[in-house]
């Protein structure tokens, strides 16, 4: 008798990723999916894609989904859980839509502590429309809109999203992760997991920030990506529990 | 008959579209529409409604968006600047064939223009604010009772056609307070059931997908053209007007909202010194009744319309009649509302 151990989880739909090779969000992708099957909310979870690289999200995922405005993904989903607040609503996003075009809608949303699970995939650059720099993008990283590398005196400093939204009362919890390795793939399920379980007790918002490789617009081979992201993306976004209140709100 | 009661026109309209069934209220506070956004702060909670202030007019159409999502009804209501701001999610309802419905107060413009009322946001609410091929059902009420009737009529177009409203009023009819009768509360079983295509969770079905998206171009035009189909049946049915001593009217005057009834008075006036006015008033300013204004104004020997505004609507107008009649306009804008003696004045160098 064979078994079948490992399986496409159930909340991602049977269709092919649009994602390069070696970019990070695939894995993300399942870890939600598996989430969502563990947890089994599949037939009450919406879901708000972005628009960036993950703008099909609301595709890859078998739930009821839309696309919101670039950025505003946050607003939508307020919407979605003030309307049906029984539901479980999250948002899927990049960094050029969360922490440029979309830094109000994400600060208030936490702020208020709507109770939404947002997870925010940063992989320091603007992957679909070609390699640009973001507010997350390392000093001297060279894109398509830095091409002499990123200077503090004309492009500002790579921003922390997580360092300023943890001090938002309304955050519930709010951790930033990586998977680069088995160890943090399984760290960052139990995280994305966590951040799913806040809201299902109805305790306020909850992020996930995860580090990701971009490969084509890195301009590195998937290995190479890996072992960048290990030597320079953590060293400016440490990984770690920002805020967990958890305990707390039992 | 409900009794009547005296009202501020903001207030009235919030009242009206809480008996119309909507429950869901996001929006930013801006003058001259900030008694709306108070009335349903205090209101909702009284009938479990969700009120939520948001941090912007671009975070309150983006939430409108989300609960038009889950089908639910939902409204915003905002003044000039705050609708500027909300182009970029009207377009995203419209695409999304979304249910909603907006009201605008519109104030002098623009930029920051002033706070005073004028008819100045015509092109945008009736010509596309927004990027794309999409269009709002636009209704112009002359008065706070024709506000309040409309805004059930708001709703079901919202919900029938599956897009966004618009409620074009301006700072007097948002400002000023009359007696006003309110209808009783619509029961909604039955009349927005949406559950074919809302996100509600996928609970034995398919899971339902809702965007303005689609990469291939030849999918993208299908939806445009459905939309317009949509549109179509629109303006075969929807298109709302008045009008006032026509019958022998050897004169115009088109004019919509508070401007269409300060008209009113000046044929009444007119005629008082013999001349024989009508007035020919749209209520549906997006469709624009076009057809129906063409034969309203056969046999007339001049249209003058009059905007608060440098002249909008009249291009409208001028489209209508097709040049089968001379059309004159007589505007003041900034928050400049004409009277009907300088009306009558400006009437008066064409007769």
């Amino acid at each position: 008798m064979t078994e079948a151990t490992y399986k496409r989880p159930e909340s991602l739909a049977k269709r092919e990723f649009s994602y390069c090779p070696g970019c990070h969000h695939g894995i993300i992708h399942r870890l939600v999916a598996e989430t969502i099957d563990e947890l089994s909310i599949r037939e009450k979870t919406l879901m708000v894609a972005p628009v960036g690289c993950s703008v099909f999200a609301y595709e890859f995922f078998d739930v009821d989904g839309t696309v919101a405005p670039h950025g505003r993904a946050p607003a939508v989903a307020t919407g979605m859980k003030r309307s049906l607040p029984d539901r479980v609503v999250f948002t899927y996003q990049g960094d050029g839509d969360l922490a440029a075009i979309g830094t109000a809608e994400i600060v208030h949303a936490a702020n208020r502590g709507e109770k939404i699970t947002t997870i925010f995939v940063n992989n320091a650059i603007y992957g679909m429309t070609g390699g640009q720099m973001a507010p997350t993008t390392l000093l001297g990283m060279k894109t398509t809109t830095s091409p002499y590398g990123r200077k503090s005196e004309t492009e500002g400093f790579p921003l922390h999203v997580s360092e300023l939204l943890k001090e938002t009362a309304g955050i519930v919890y709010l951790e930033r992760v990586a998977v680069s390795s088995p160890q943090e793939v399984r760290k960052a399920k139990a995280a994305i997991k966590k951040a799913f379980t806040v809201q299902l007790k109805g305790l306020g918002f909850a992020m996930v920030e995860v580090l990701s490789t971009c490969p084509t617009n890195w301009g590195l081979s998937p290995v190479e990506s890996i072992k960048w992201l290990n030597e320079n993306m953590k060293k400016e976004y440490p990984l770690g529990v920002f805020v967990d209140k958890v305990g707390d709100l039992k | 008959m409900a009794e009547k009661v005296m009202v501020k026109g903001n207030e009235a309209m919030a009242e009206a579209a809480v008996r119309a069934g909507c429950r869901i209220y996001f929006g930013y506070p801006i003058t001259p529409q900030s008694e709306f956004i108070e009335y349903m702060a205090r209101r909702m909670p009284q009938i479990e409604g969700v009120f939520l202030q948001s941090e912007s007019e671009v975070a309150a159409v983006n939430m409108v968006y989300g609960a038009a999502c889950t089908g639910n009804r939902v409204m915003t209501s905002t003044s000039s600047p705050g609708f500027s701001l909300m182009q970029e999610g009207v377009s995203y309802i419209a695409g999304a064939m979304l249910p909603a419905v907006f009201v605008n107060v519109v104030r002098g413009g623009p930029g920051l223009g002033d706070i005073q009322p004028a008819q100045s946001d015509y092109f945008q609410a009736t010509k596309g604010g927004a990027h794309g091929d999409y269009h709002l059902i636009v209704l112009a009420p002359g008065s706070i009772q024709e506000s309040v009737d409309l805004m059930e009529d708001a709703f079901r177009m919202a919900d029938e056609y599956r897009m966004p409203v618009l409620i074009l009023a301006d700072g007097m009819l948002g400002q000023m307070m009359e007696p006003v009768e309110f209808p009783e509360f619509v029961k909604l079983e039955g009349i927005n059931d949406h559950s074919a295509w809302a996100l509600r969770g996928a609970t034995g079905r398919e899971a339902n997908k809702v965007t303005s998206f689609d990469i291939d171009p030849v999918n993208l035009e299908k939806m445009n053209i459905f939309i317009q189909e949509i549109y179509k049946r629109i303006k075969a049915k929807e298109v709302r007007y008045e009008t006032i001593g026509l019958e022998d009217a050897e004169y115009m005057l088109v004019g919509y909202g508070t401007m269409g009834r300060i008209l009113g008075s000046v044929v009444k006036l007119a005629r008082s010194k013999g001349i024989k006015v009508g007035l020919f008033r749209p209520i549906t300013l997006w469709p624009f009744p076009y057809a129906e204004l063409k034969k309203a104004a056969e046999g007339v020997k001049t249209i003058l319309t009059v905007e608060m505004s440098m002249g909008q609507m009249v291009e409208d107008v001028r489209l209508a009649v097709e040049g089968s009649v001379p059309v004159q306009f007589y505007g003041r804008t900034g928050g400049m509302v004409p009277t009907p003696d300088e009306v009558l004045a400006e009437l008066l160098k064409h007769v």
